[in-house]
């Protein structure tokens, strides 16, 4: 990259602050907004932007699997199961005041001495831009050798959700119906 | 260069957003919706320390917490059409028995 040297660190810092903000605004936003649909629109802005942290961390096979599988496949599932519920405005149930007096300001404060904490005690190490370049290829060696134990559970996994998912998402009376046919 | 520190704290803001969002959301659409920004927080700081100590099972352990978010999203959601079914409702008040 043909940048001087001197810039690069400032560049680096404004996109992590760019996406960073719209990160925290997106977030936000999911939990200010009643209709599910607007939260989960809110969401895929989210990870569109952590993608976008992922690619200044270097990390492009991440960033890329992000945005197709992430903001593309299970948010889309999500899209589809809010038009299919045809899901309303979120009605607003009163809260515990108990919970409003002593639940924030105790979020709050371990939010801000959780960061104070990382900021002085995790030393002044700093991520360069790009710092580790993590081609496809490495990390499908990774996946193949290191990895292939957890890999081949995964897909077990996957096999059982996909079961449990249409067992569970399957009509009990077309079942029985079809039970009684045969 | 941007310290390790301000990956991290933007990681547990977005996991502090997403227990609130689990704490206070009566939607249980967005319950959910809360879950998945709670993971994305986990990821984003197991990439940041992959970049600090240079080491790409950082990254590949963000594959497996995505397959385990994809899996739990498709049983998940299943549930919620399930309860959706039989309870008309998806305020999570109203859903207080386990039994469907």
């Amino acid at each position: 990259m043909e940048v001087h040297s001197g810039i690069e660190p400032m560049i680096h810092l404004t996109l992590f602050l760019l996406f960073g903000g719209i990160c925290v605004a997106g977030a936000v936003n999911l939990l200010a907004q009643r209709h599910p649909i607007n939260s989960a629109l809110s969401l895929v802005v989210v990870m569109g932007s952590l993608a976008g942290e992922y690619l200044l961390l270097g990390a492009e096979f991440v960033a890329a699997i992000q945005v197709i599988i992430y903001a593309g496949a299970i948010m889309v599932l999500f899209v589809f199961v809010i038009m299919l519920l045809n899901a309303g405005e979120e009605e607003r149930t009163g809260g515990s005041r108990v919970a409003l007096l002593f639940g924030v300001p105790g979020m709050l404060i371990g939010t801000v001495l959780m960061a104070w904490v990382l900021l002085e005690r995790s030393g002044t190490q700093a991520v360069s831009m790009g710092a580790l370049p993590g081609p496809p290829k490495t990390i499908g060696w990774l996946l193949f050798h290191d990895f292939l134990l957890p890999f081949e559970v995964t897909s077990v996994l996957v096999l059982i959700a996909i079961m449990g998912a249409v067992v569970l998402a399957s009509h009990p009376e077309s079942v029985q119906q079809r039970n009684k046919e045969r | 260069m941007v310290p390790l520190s301000y990956y991290l704290i933007l990681s547990g803001i977005l996991f502090a957003c997403g227990v609130t969002g689990f704490l206070i959301k009566r939607n249980i659409i967005t319950i959910f919706l809360s879950i998945e920004l709670m993971l994305n927080g986990a990821n984003l700081s197991f990439v940041a320390f992959a970049a600090q100590w240079h080491a790409l099972s950082g990254q590949v352990f963000v594959f497996f917490v995505m397959v385990v978010a994809a899996a739990e999203a498709a049983v998940g959601l299943a549930i919620i059409i399930a309860v959706f079914r039989t309870r008309e409702t998806l305020n999570v008040d109203r859903v207080n028995l386990l039994k469907l």
